[in-house]
């Protein structure tokens, strides 16, 4: 469990940043919190000769109003997430996910923009901010780009970052008027665990007719990067969300990802509990009460 | 190569040169030799190195030394204060919430964190909060009758 040696730097600036980038190339890992990164370190998966902490760079943790929208910063801790009454009022999805990632310790140490760029398929702040249609900007020596997060995730590990980015900020849009949401994590234990299937729902209904007018579904850890359900989103809309509508949803959400089986579950198993929370997250979504299964 | 750190542990302030590789669990227990913080799994997962940062706990094994420059640690040896022991370690030692004790460190600073910030937490926020601290002898129940004492009596 020993590190590797390596050289530290902790630049003061996003622009002190990218020229250490450029000039270090592939030898160079950003560090967030580092409660992946170090992990990996630590099993000698990743040994970077230069670790470069961004944690001295300021204003990269705020989480602020951006227009009627909430602007993230990259560095924004779990915790900070989890109780922002900004988000708590008005995007309760994302606080709540945040809220189940790992433990305390993890989640007062470890960052948002560290979550989205590890890259895990299983990451908990994943589909919540890709039911949210969140946005990421990422800055490097010529400029910024943004894109959204769905077109970010590339595979698993692996983001749309080049060599030479950084990952400063996450924007999430408007809320569409009143909506109904939940987010589903199933491990094999409730906390300091991976998901092994993760479901987040963020439906608008007419209040009156009941009729589903707008429908966002993703899935976590069951497919090569957190996915966005469409075809069962397309499925959901126009619909009345009643039980026979919420039980094909489930079975159209289980075709629709693309499991694996590995340490926490089998791909099988992995398919039939996305089938489950999918039908338990839309009703618990429209406040009926559900089994306490997952977290 | 090493690099310049300066943190406060529990309120003293420290001046060290480190290298990059060091954790501020091993600073803590190499450099300062305050080995009441444990290395258990050394990978976040078990919280027998929790320290508090800036008063929230975090595993000192997935912290760099050097990323806790300018911050202020708090270690199980903080607590106590002029050779008295703290509530909560009063609390422990009362309902015997101890087996083999090295979870018991990290299970305080959680405590600790969570009673700083809430003093009046419910039974499932006392477990919440202890989601991220192993306790291998299974001792859960006492810890919580300890916290729960502390609850009651404040």
């Amino acid at each position: 469990m020993r590190l590797r040696k390596f050289e530290f730097s902790s630049p003061s600036s996003l622009a002190e940043a990218l020229e250490l980038m450029e000039k270090h190339g592939a030898g160079a890992k950003l560090m967030a919190g580092g409660t992946d990164l170090l992990v990996q370190m630590k099993s000698k998966t990743t040994t970077p000769p230069l670790v470069i902490s961004l944690l001295k760079i300021p204003k990269l943790s705020e989480i602020s109003p951006d227009g009627k929208g909430c602007k993230i910063g990259a560095l924004a801790k779990h915790a900070r997430i989890g109780d922002a009454p900004i988000l708590q009022e008005r995007w309760g999805i994302l606080a709540s996910a945040a809220r189940k990632v790992g433990s305390p310790q993890i989640r007062n140490w470890g960052t948002v923009g560290g979550n989205l760029c590890n890259a895990s398929p299983a990451a908990d702040t994943a589909p919540p901010l890709l039911v949210l249609e969140a946005e990421v900007i990422l800055v490097g020596r010529r400029g910024e780009r943004r894109l959204p997060l769905e077109s970010f995730f590339v595979g698993p590990g692996v983001t749309a970052l080049t060599q030479d980015e950084i990952l400063k900020e996450i924007l999430i849009p408007e809320a569409p008027g009143p909506s109904a949401w939940a987010y589903l994590k199933l491990g094999r234990r409730k906390s300091l665990d991976l998901a092994l299937s993760s479901v987040a729902v963020w439906l608008t209904a007419d209040p009156h007719t009941k009729v589903c007018c707008r429908a966002r579904m993703a899935l976590g850890a069951v497919a090569p990067t957190p996915m966005r359900a469409k075809e069962t989103e397309k499925f959901l809309e126009g619909k009345v969300l009643e039980e026979r509508v919420i039980l094909e949803a489930g079975a159209k959400a289980a075709m629709e990802c693309n499991p694996i089986s590995d340490i926490r579950a089998s791909a099988e198993y992995r398919r039939e509990m996305v089938n489950v929370l999918v039908q338990r997250a839309i009703k618990k979504s429209l406040g009926e009460a559900i089994p306490p299964t997952g977290i | 190569m090493r690099y310049p750190v300066a943190l406060t542990v529990n309120g003293e302030l420290y001046e060290l040169e480190v290298p990059g590789h060091r954790t501020l669990l091993d600073l803590i227990r190499e450099d300062l030799g305050l080995t009441g913080t444990k290395q258990g799994c050394g990978n976040g997962e078990c919280g027998a190195c929790t320290v508090l940062l800036d008063g929230d706990p975090v595993n000192a094994c997935l912290v760099l030394a050097l990323q806790a420059d300018g911050k202020s640690v708090t270690t199980i040896e903080g607590l106590s204060k002029g050779g008295k022991l703290d509530a909560i370690q009063e609390a422990f030692i009362a309902k015997g919430a101890i087996q083999c004790g090295f979870c018991t460190p990290g299970m305080v600073l959680s405590v600790k964190a969570l009673l700083d910030r809430n003093p009046h937490p419910g039974q499932s926020e006392i477990r919440e909060a202890l989601t991220g601290n192993f306790c291998r002898c299974t001792g859960y129940q006492k810890i919580v009758e300890a916290v729960d004492s502390l609850i009651h009596h404040s």
